[in-house]
């Protein structure tokens, strides 16, 4: 008797197309059709997970996210002790229609992304704005935070 | 609509090394029209083109370019463009195909022929 060591199977037979950034694209595929009623399933298991940058300067930070096709209303924001959290839902009567139904890939539900930042932020100085289906939230650091340029004076 | 284009695309542009972000879609069909919306975020009216050759219909969205500054620490949105490609049934009226973009949603409208609609038929006495 051979004792072979016991590998999850997604693992072995996982297509490695080079790069990472085509995973999610693969994955997309996999539940295509036929198999296209399941992609709502996946989306329950994993959840909405909307792409999201967070860029550093001088003076901000910056978080985009995106957020296709949603009213302004229905996104929210909370900053709770350094934590920003974007969260929303898109509902599924939005969806329509009195129609058949042949794809539904776009996700339906409740969505909540929360991003640490480094440095704290003036909090009555945030900003945000929704255009083109990308959320983009501008984070000014307070003065406390912001890099500075001590002058020492030699005497 | 199906979906035999799409893979046949999907091969050509890993071949070719031209990477694009495949939209999700949604596709409704009432008695009057088929209704296809696609996820484009970053894409504008500018940045849209919907093109159609024979019975194919290609969307392909470009993303506005961002100018970054300072440091990214976080980085998880693709800067690729869109593009997706569905074969028309050939019951479409495709000269009355309209398209629109909203919050990075694009909604095309693809209306069937006057002889595919229901019809009322009234009856003689």
């Amino acid at each position: 008797m051979m004792l072979t060591r016991w590998q999850r199977p997604e693992l072995t037979s996982w297509p490695v197309f080079g790069r990472l950034s085509d995973l999610r694209n693969e994955i997309d595929r996999l539940f295509e059709t036929p198999f296209a009623e399941f992609s709502r399933a996946s989306s329950l298991l994993g959840g909405w997970m909307p792409a999201l940058d967070l860029n550093e300067d001088k003076d901000h930070f910056t978080v985009k996210c995106e957020l296709p096709g949603m009213k302004k209303d229905d996104i929210n924001l909370t900053l709770h002790e350094g934590c920003l959290t974007i969260s929303g839902e898109r509902r599924g009567e939005q969806a329509r229609p009195d129609g058949e139904v042949h794809r539904a890939e776009r996700f339906v539900g409740r969505f909540q992304r929360t991003v640490l930042l480094p440095a704290p932020v003036a909090v009555d100085k945030i900003s945000a704005q929704y255009k083109d289906g990308v959320l983009t939230v501008t984070l000014p650091k307070t003065e406390e935070a912001k890099p500075k340029q001590i002058e020492v004076k030699v005497g | 609509m199906n979906t035999t284009q799409e893979k046949e695309l999907r091969t050509e542009t890993r071949a070719v090394r031209v990477e694009y972000v495949m939209p999700p879609v949604n596709i409704y069909e009432t008695t009057q029209a088929y209704i296809l919306e696609a996820e484009m975020p970053g894409v504008d009216k500018n940045g849209l083109e919907v093109t159609l050759e024979g019975n194919e219909i290609t969307l392909l969205g470009r993303r506005q370019v961002e100018k970054v500054s300072g440091e990214q620490l976080l980085r998880e949105r693709n800067e690729a463009d869109y593009r997706r490609v569905f074969e028309l049934d050939p019951t479409l009226d495709t000269s009355k195909i309209s398209a629109r973009i909203e919050q990075g949603l694009l909604t095309l409208t693809l209306p069937k022929s006057a002889q595919q609609q229901p019809r009322r038929i009234t009856v003689n006495d």
